[in-house]
């Protein structure tokens, strides 16, 4: 690790004196030392990525250059000047912008309002100059290749361009450094790659991003060098473009993880699961597809193809317009969440902070949601029974939590899933659907989830993998399903499946069956 | 605000000899958790100081008695605002159930029959509110609102807006009278408050509760029926506003349309003091149990202190946005 270090600074000894430097950055919160003597420095026009399991540090760090928090001890060099960054605020007017990875936009404003809120260009008097908002507006997105109108409402916007109005937004500060946090997590690989373009734009104009993603697979297309934190410290610095992605996983958890998508596989058995000519006005339109005991099954097709719309449908939580659900081999009436779970389906929503949990709630709560039922009789909660449950759940599954009575709000985005997980184990499904299982989580969290999802095969369950990660459901999947404006286009085998036919699969290219 | 604090944790901290400072600093701790019973104490120590009436034990039964109808239906509102809704008609259910128990009474059916009627007409109320809510997808608040004035209107309809009076005297006895040295009212209060605090933190509706107002949708797809249990929890609110309604009727020996105005205030009010989250997914009995005792605490101070009355409405309302804003500056 140290010879990284060192190649490293030697080959920085003739740069310029960096943009940014944070030397000797620690901070401690009640019961945590977040970050102990970090160090950080991005030079001009650069994309440092910023990487690291969950928990490591990096949000903390982003939110101290940020002026959310202060640092305990180390200083902060802006151009070579010490400087001290009380708010946000501050952190905008020395050039710091952010782009959160929560969306922080207001859906009933247009474009163009949303990107100046708080300092609309103003006529004087409390009066704000609208041709000038707009105006500007849209030069700044015309700047940035952002093809929008200005005058459109945010709420019309899809995901990815409601994140392109975010970085709009940040631009529009018009900073040297630009800190953006896994703004990648909900694109699709169209998506991304524009995104890209927009970054280096960014670049050729002398701003530096600071680049915060859990997709490793990224780096080497946009990132120059990456800093890795583990536990709040700095391990190294490290030209990006050629770093393999084994080292740098090796550097954030510290082992070398022996295998990114730990495949095993399963004879597959009678069939559990068999949807026939599903259809939602809109979203999907005569799907069919099976799943059999102990397969993995995986659906891909872009955003907005309809793959999360059919598991909703085939889970009750939308009604469907016509079709039919077999579980088993009999036909089952699904209403409602709850016909569903009575059948043996369970369903790992995409939002899980939206759909999956009760964030206030503790662990225990959120675990045995499903299954209260089975912990009560005459409607009176057993709590020794239920928790001793949970704590069994907490313990299989590795969840870690300082105890089953604490907020799952306070969790990371792993073991918050992990939790989702565990209600869903509780109920004893036979068909289980994961939307987006690892959206957001660390590898080292996913190579967990991928290796649960393996022992449910191998206990017998279906499991159906909805994912926009195409390595994923390529690593992961025993056969792939491929949709297209609503219509599932392709049935592909593990062994026919490759990232380029499923892509000509998901765009429309090419149809089979 | 300190020296205060001290005082209390000195007070109430566990005389174990040699009592560390760790415990020290935790009682302090538990006070500031529950802000709001610092408050109370609070004010009754100043209240003790100020008058030499409050500290006495009728008074203290006094200000009980006052609490009571108050917590009775605040307690139902805090199972509704839980969930994150709200029940503004609880005021008009309380006024038709003490109008029709009432009439019932004087008509000639025997009272604890009247009593059933006038509770199971709550249930229907509540049944609407929630029916409306969960089906026809209105927001609590305009459905409420609009509750309040519909539920008012048939009490006024319904009495022809003269109040009714005569009731047996085992019925204001129940309901209004005391056991020992304890009005009766007080006792129902208390009865409320056990099985509410069963209800929220023992069973599978109190759990569902909290799910509900924490995130509705997540608790739909994790197989619960949401709309089933919202209607039943604004059953159980309009049910514990009909039963105030009868202690109400009771103590007044009189049943009145108009009677119970501007009652889902108060308890909101008690509610929200108590710390129950207007957004849902946290709160509780016994906050708002604290919360209603702050409200008859200050009027009855108030009173002894010959505070005109509309000085107390005005004390009363500086003083919920103070003990709300003290919760916000703790968290």
């Amino acid at each position: 690790m140290s010879s990284v270090a060192t190649q490293t600074n030697s080959a920085e000894s003739g740069a310029p004196v960096p943009v940014l430097r944070l030397t000797g950055i620690s901070k401690a919160f009640p019961g945590v030392q977040a970050l102990s003597d970090v160090h950080l420095e991005v030079i001009h026009g650069e994309v440092h990525a910023l990487i690291g399991e969950n928990g490591a540090g990096k949000s903390t760090l982003m939110k101290i250059l940020y002026g959310v928090h202060q640092p305990d001890t180390g200083t902060i060099e802006l151009n070579g000047k010490q400087v001290k960054i009380g708010s946000p605020h501050q952190a905008q007017q020395l050039g710091i912008s952010m782009v959160h990875q929560e969306l922080n936009l207001i859906p009933s404003l247009d474009v163009a309002r949303n990107i100046f809120l708080g300092r609309e260009p103003s006529r004087g008097a409390g009066l704000i100059d609208w041709p000038r908002l707009y105006r500007q507006a849209d030069e700044i997105l015309t700047q940035l290749h952002i093809n929008l109108n200005p005058r459109t409402l945010v709420k019309r916007l899809s995901v990815a361009q409601m994140q392109l109005v975010e970085i709009a937004h940040a631009i529009s500060w018009n900073p040297s450094i630009l800190i953006l946090d896994e703004p990648t997590s909900s694109l699709t690989q169209q998506e991304i790659g524009d995104l890209f373009n927009i970054l280096r734009g960014l670049k050729a104009r002398g701003t530096s991003v600071l680049y915060i993603s859990h997709r490793l697979e990224e780096l080497e297309q946009i990132a120059d060098r990456a800093s890795v934190l583990r536990d709040g410290k700095f391990i190294a610095a490290v030209d990006a473009r050629t770093t393999p992605i084994p080292e740098l996983i090796r550097m954030m958890v510290g082992r070398s993880l022996t295998q990114q998508y730990p495949k095993e596989s399963m004879e597959a058995g009678a069939e559990v699961l068999r949807v026939e000519h599903l259809s939602r006005s809109g979203v999907s339109k005569d799907v069919s597809f099976s799943v059999n005991r102990g397969e993995i099954v995986g659906m891909a097709g872009l955003v907005g193809a309809g793959r999360s719309e059919v598991a909703r449908a085939v889970f009750g939580a939308d009604p469907m317009d016509s079709g039919k659900v077999y579980v088993e081999g009999r036909e089952v009436n699904i209403h409602s969440p709850n016909d569903a779970i009575a059948a043996g389906i369970g369903l790992l929503p995409e939002d899980r902070k939206l759909d999956g949990l009760v964030l206030v709630l503790p662990v225990k709560t959120n675990s045995s949601l499903t299954v209260l039922e089975r912990f009560s009789s005459f409607g009176v909660v057993n709590h020794a029974k239920r928790d001793s449950a949970v704590q069994q759940a907490v313990g299989e599954l590795r969840i870690r939590t300082p105890s089953i009575n604490f907020r799952v709000r306070n969790l990371s985005g792993g073991n918050q899933q992990k939790v989702v997980l565990s209600k869903w184990l509780n109920s004893q499904p036979k068909m289980l659907i994961f939307d987006e299982p690892t959206r957001g989580i660390d590898v080292g969290a996913k190579v967990e989830v991928y290796n649960l999802i393996n022992q449910l095969a191998k206990s017998g369950v279906g499991i159906l993998i909805i994912s926009s990660e195409l390595p994923e459901v390529l690593g992961m999947c025993d056969r792939i399903l491929v949709m297209h404006e609503g219509h599932l286009v392709a049935n592909l085998p593990r062994a026919e499946a490759t990232q380029e036919s499923v892509i000509s699969y998901a765009s429309g290219e090419k149809i089979n069956e | 605000m300190n020296n205060q604090e001290q005082m209390q944790a000195g007070s109430t901290a566990v005389t174990v000899p040699g009592a560390t400072t760790a415990r020290r600093s935790r009682t302090v701790q538990i006070l500031l958790e529950y802000g709001i019973v610092l408050a109370l104490i609070v004010l009754g120590v100043a209240l003790s100081f100020l008058s030499p009436v409050f500290l006495t034990l009728d008074n203290l039964i006094q200000v009980l008695l006052q609490a009571a109808i108050n917590t009775i239906i605040a307690l139902g509102m805090t199972f509704v605002i839980i969930t994150a809704g709200i029940d503004l008609s609880v005021g008009s259910t309380a006024a038709l159930s003490g109008m029709v128990a009432g009439t019932l009474m004087v008509g000639g059916m025997p009272w604890p029959l009247a009593v059933i009627v006038a509770l199971a007409v709550g249930l229907l109320i509540g049944f609407i509110n929630g029916f409306l809510i969960t089906r026809l997808r209105i927001t609590p608040f305009i459905v409420t609102l609009g509750m309040l004035s519909v539920v008012r209107g048939m009490a006024l309809v319904y009495s022809n807006g003269r109040p009714v009076y005569g009731f047996p005297e085992s019925f204001n006895q129940a309901f209004g009278g005391n056991l020992g040295p304890i009005p009766t009212p007080v006792i129902v209060a208390a009865v409320v408050a056990v099985i509410s605090w069963f209800v929220l933190r023992q069973t599978r509706l109190g759990e569902y509760t909290y799910a509900i107002g924490g995130n509705a949708e997540a608790t739909r797809l994790s197989g619960v029926s949401v709309a089933r249990y919202q209607t039943i929890i604004y059953m159980i609110c309009a049910l514990f506003a009909a039963l105030a309604g009868i202690v109400l009727t009771a103590r007044l020996r009189s049943a009145e349309p108009i009677a119970a105005t501007g009652y889902e205030l108060d308890a909101i009010a008690a509610t929200v003091m108590g710390g129950t989250s207007l957004f849902g997914g946290e709160g509780g009995v016994v906050g708002t149990i604290i919360g209603a005792l702050i409200i008859s605490t200050l009027r009855n101070g108030l009173n002894l202190l010959n505070v005109q009355s509309f000085y107390q409405q005005l004390a009363i309302g500086l003083v919920i946005i103070l003990a709300v804003a003290l919760d916000r500056f703790r968290q």
